[in-house]
């Protein structure tokens, strides 16, 4: 009991400061902010709770991480009557390098390339990553945002490395499908020369 | 040739960090020769910085109030007095 509470006041100050990425997470999950709210609230209280359980000395943000997923996956999806399982139209490899990468040449800049992607607004990038299934937008949001481990990130959505492998591979590439398009939207790119490019193969 | 297409297929697990040392530096050799494996690499590298910076969120102070709230009451149910003894 003595455990517990003292277990208890160290939890929000170990806890609290993970709560800008744990928003942001929530933000991409739920794509709305009254949810994100709730989401988070409820993944701390949960947290709070459980933090005897927490072995200290492991790793606090993915255990957090855990309880996030688990609890928009409870709470949140179950809204839905089944859960998202829409697939991803198969693009190529390094699909916005091989659009927009040589792009750098012709500006003759060094750097013009980096320039190029830091021209995406927030929101379109926010936006592209929400876009995704999302079976595929955890993998990214987990691997790309958050920067976990393949590891732990099977350990979080609960499922084999294969499979954070090929969502993460699957997802990029639709992500970056998804920017192309904003680039060619706001005449940041060249439209592609020909629509078997654009859209889906019939 | 075969070089190329290895560190190609390597990509995404060297950028995530996921290689073993000795494939990293296998990767990283041929990298620092090839500069149009170089060029998808840095690609990647820097799109993955954007990504990151471009997602950040601030977190309104009334949900931190709320957080905070909520767990100071959910401390005062479990130290409540009136629940057992």
């Amino acid at each position: 009991m003595v455990r517990a509470m003292a277990d208890q006041a160290t939890f929000a100050d170990q806890a609290m400061d993970l709560m800008p990425s744990l928003y942001a997470a929530a933000l991409r999950m739920t794509r709305n902010p009254a949810d994100a709210e709730d989401l988070v609230q409820e993944t701390y209280l949960r947290a709070y709770r459980g933090f005897g359980g927490f072995e200290q000395g492991t790793n606090l943000k993915a255990w957090l991480y855990r309880i996030l997923t688990n609890t928009y996956i409870n709470s949140y999806r179950a809204k839905k009557r089944r859960p998202e399982e829409t697939d991803l139209d198969e693009v190529e490899d390094l699909y916005l390098y091989r659009r927009i990468g040589g792009l750098e040449a012709a500006m003759a800049g060094r750097s013009a390339e980096d320039e190029l992607l830091d021209r995406f607004t927030d929101a379109e990038v926010k936006e592209a990553i929400e876009s995704l299934p999302e079976n595929f937008r955890m993998a990214v949001l987990l691997a790309d945002v958050e920067g976990f481990a393949y590891k732990e990130i099977a350990d979080i959505l609960d499922i084999p490395i294969g499979t954070v492998m090929s969502r993460l591979h699957r997802g990029r590439k639709a992500l970056q499908k998804q920017l192309y398009e904003f680039a060619v939207q706001r005449n940041l790119a060249p439209p592609p020369k020909d629509d078997t490019m654009s859209d889906t193969h019939v | 040739m075969s070089d190329c297409q290895d560190s190609l297929h390597e990509l995404y697990r060297y950028l995530d960090g996921e290689l073993t040392e000795d494939r990293r530096a296998v990767i990283q050799h041929h990298l620092d020769g090839c500069q149009p494996c170089a060029e998808p690499y840095d690609f990647e590298a820097e799109l993955r910085l954007i990504i990151r910076k471009k997602c950040q969120e601030q977190v309104p102070d009334a949900l931190v109030a709320k957080v905070k709230a909520a767990l100071l009451n959910e401390a005062a149910k479990t130290a409540g007095p009136a629940s057992d003894a």
